[in-house]
């Protein structure tokens, strides 16, 4: 390869993370919230509402982190209501999320108006000295923002505390069976509310990375589709952060792919380019879900049933 | 926690009926302090919204147009979600039957006749319903769940309806706007009321509730969703599974979504272009709930939705706020419906938990 191919190859692999930051973060949350055993469909309200809060604090001039922490705090607002909802209220969880990613898509545009077509500068990148360097893949790990090397820790941390921590074994075990959970002493419904809000914050982090960095504007609708498809990654990943990540990736890969071979002008109208990330979504859904006993073995056995305590 | 729930004996019927009220209530009252907030006049805004866009015939004509999709869309879903099939592709059975009446009334652009008209509403049906086909295939076929695959192919739809009107079928003689040629009035639906955009196709809704209700408490498909949709095992034990169910209401709630698609591109819209609805796909979701997912309620809370769009569009021009205004009040309806719920099932205590609190 040339030098030319190499310095393309190393920014379609930054460009690939860069694309998977938001799914990462949003799948990974949503993973937590559904190994508790609860469905929260409402990941693109949330982004929005995150991506519009951060956006929002960075333009009226609070710095980074205050919008960051905007973001995320959005994102478990949200997710606070769905909790409300869902889980004191015990309404449907289908239902609810529906409800969140409805209200929150027009609750964000609402919220949002004035701030269509105002700048933001865009989240630094930190380039870790000397690794950042490296030919190929240093741009993609070690020339980035503070987020993207988040969600680089995310997964790991988050396996880690899934099945090595005494706190995880209790959330697994609230999400596999509640009732023996509760009789043990555990409160299914704390354990709950802290998993939902958990994943509205990363779901809200995803929203801000998108505001934030991945395309410092605020747009309507700005998520398009990816609060959706990180619902996919988690089935997708049957439950686990290392896959969820791969799969974010996967879907980073196929986003940028499709980008660059629009520029590329090959014979393909760019409408069917665009339509490639939900198709490959599809794709992957049906690949996974094939095999019904693997889906069935893996997904938590309460996700989204209703618990009653003192049954 | 000082609120608490105790169990019904068993579910009031008057709360079923009680929740809608309740929640609409709910969504007036934050509606005016949300309009306060914002320094208006809270009763002033509130008419502004609800009212003065019905107060003329033309009003009342734009509501009904605006509430048929809904109540079409509606009725379909809500059979899928007594079934426990969750079709949230309406968005792109809507407008993939847009694109099938739609490049009907383009292939019968030289002929005319009576005929014509009924072709592109049939192809309008058959081109929702083969879209809502792929979900019931992924599903029966591959256990792939029907919520994230009818989704993700409502933004596809989105996609191939834009290609279609910037490129194949962009008008010749429209100045390269990404717009299809203005249909011939062969296949634009007749209108009811002269003077306004209201068509015969309004028709269709009160027609398709009714069909839904027959469906529902008359045949043996209608109990078999139900059984389905309350314990799947049940079905399973009586002899029939999950599999006709899943096909029959996804392509029922297809085809239903794919009608109000092609009449709104033979009727108001009246040719193909790159936006065909307003989110009707999904907005019908909260008219299925609200309508109680009964075939009539759905008419009613149709009516409402389409309150709010039309009161979103008022509120834009004389308060100046967002047109998202709507969705905001949408999604308040749908969470206030789900919160008022729960006194279905439930009586709200607020007293001291007996037991372990929870």
């Amino acid at each position: 390869m040339s030098d030319a191919e190499l310095i393309t190859l190393s920014a379609i692999l930054a460009a690939m993370v860069r694309a998977a930051t938001p799914l990462a973060f949003a799948a990974l949350g949503e993973l937590v919230t559904e190994r508790a055993g609860v469905l929260n469909l409402g990941l693109e309200g949330m982004m929005l509402m995150g991506a519009v809060a951060a956006f929002g604090t960075a333009h009226a001039g609070w710095g980074y982190a205050p919008a960051i922490a905007a973001g995320a705090a959005a994102g478990a607002a949200m997710a606070a209501l769905f909790g409300l909802l869902a889980l004191t209220l015990r309404a449907n969880q289908v239902a609810c999320g529906l409800a969140l990613s409805i209200f929150g898509v027009g609750l964000s545009a609402f919220l949002g108006k004035s701030l269509i077509g105002s700048p933001v500068t865009a989240l630094p990148a930190l380039p870790v000295p000397g690794l950042a360097e490296i030919p190929v893949i240093g741009a993609a790990l070690f020339d980035q923002d503070i987020l993207v090397y988040a969600s680089f820790l995310a997964a790991p941390a988050l396996h880690w505390f899934l099945f090595k921590s005494r706190r995880g074994l209790i959330l697994r075990a609230v999400g596999e069976n509640h009732d023996a959970a509760h009789a043990i002493g555990y409160g299914v419904l704390r354990v709950r509310y802290a998993a939902v809000l958990f994943g509205g914050a990363m779901s809200g982090l995803a929203g801000a990375y998108l505001s934030l960095a991945y395309t410092p504007m605020w747009v309507e609708n700005m998520s398009s589709g990816r609060g959706w498809i990180a619902l996919a990654l988690v089935v997708f990943a049957t439950w686990r952060p290392s896959r969820a990540i791969l799969g974010a990736y996967l879907f980073g890969g196929v986003t940028i792919l499709q980008l660059h071979a629009q520029s590329w002008g090959i014979g393909v109208p760019s409408q069917a380019l665009a339509m490639l990330p939900y198709l490959a979504t599809v794709a992957v859904l049906v690949l996974i879900s094939r095999d019904e006993t693997k889906i069935k073995l893996n997904a938590p056995a309460c996700l989204g049933k209703v618990f009653h305590s003192g049954r | 926690m000082p609120l608490r729930l105790e169990a019904r004996a068993e579910p009031s019927r008057a709360m079923v009926f009680a929740a809608p009220v309740i929640a609409i209530a709910a969504t007036l009252c934050l509606g005016g302090i949300l309009f306060a907030a914002l320094g208006f006049d809270p009763f002033t805004a509130l008419a502004a919204f609800f009212i003065e866009p019905v107060s003329t015939v033309y009003g009342l004509s734009e509501l009904l147009l605006k509430a048929t999709p809904l109540a079409l869309i509606g009725v379909g879903l809500a059979l899928g979600f007594r079934g426990n099939v969750w079709n949230i592709g309406a968005e792109g059975q809507l407008i993939i039957g847009a694109v099938a009446g739609g490049g009907m009334a383009l292939a019968l652009y030289d002929v005319s006749g009576l005929w014509v008209m009924p072709c592109v509403l049939a192809a309008g049906v058959a081109g929702g319903a083969a879209y809502a086909a792929v979900p019931a295939l992924l599903r029966t076929r591959f256990h792939a769940n029907e919520i994230l695959t009818s989704l993700m192919l409502n933004y596809v739809a989105t996609l191939f309806l834009g290609w279609l009107v910037h490129g194949p079928w962009r008008s010749p003689e429209g100045y390269n706007f990404p717009e299809s040629r203005m249909f011939t009035d062969s296949a634009l639906l007749p209108l009811l009321v002269e003077g306004t955009r209201l068509h015969v196709g309004v028709l269709f809704a009160p027609l398709a509730a009714f069909a839904t209700w027959v469906i529902v408490s008359r045949s043996f498909l209608g109990f078999q969703i139900k059984v389905i949709g309350m314990t799947p095992a049940a079905g399973s034990f009586a002899g029939f599974g999950p599999r006709r169910v899943i096909w029959f209401t996804l392509m029922f709630g297809g085809g239903l979504a794919g009608l109000a698609g092609a009449m709104e591109v033979a009727g108001p819209i009246g040719q193909l272009v790159p936006i065909v609805s307003p989110g009707y796909g999904y907005t019908a979701i909260i008219a299925a709930f609200l309508g109680r997912l009964h075939p009539f309620g759905i008419l009613l809370s149709s009516l409402l939705l389409a309150l709010i769009y039309l009161g979103g569009d008022a509120a834009q021009i004389a308060l100046a706020v967002p047109f998202a205004v709507t969705q905001v009040f949408q999604g308040m309806v749908l969470f206030f419906l789900l919160a008022a719920d729960v006194l279905i099932r439930y009586r709200v205590r607020f007293d001291a938990p007996r037991s372990v609190a929870s």
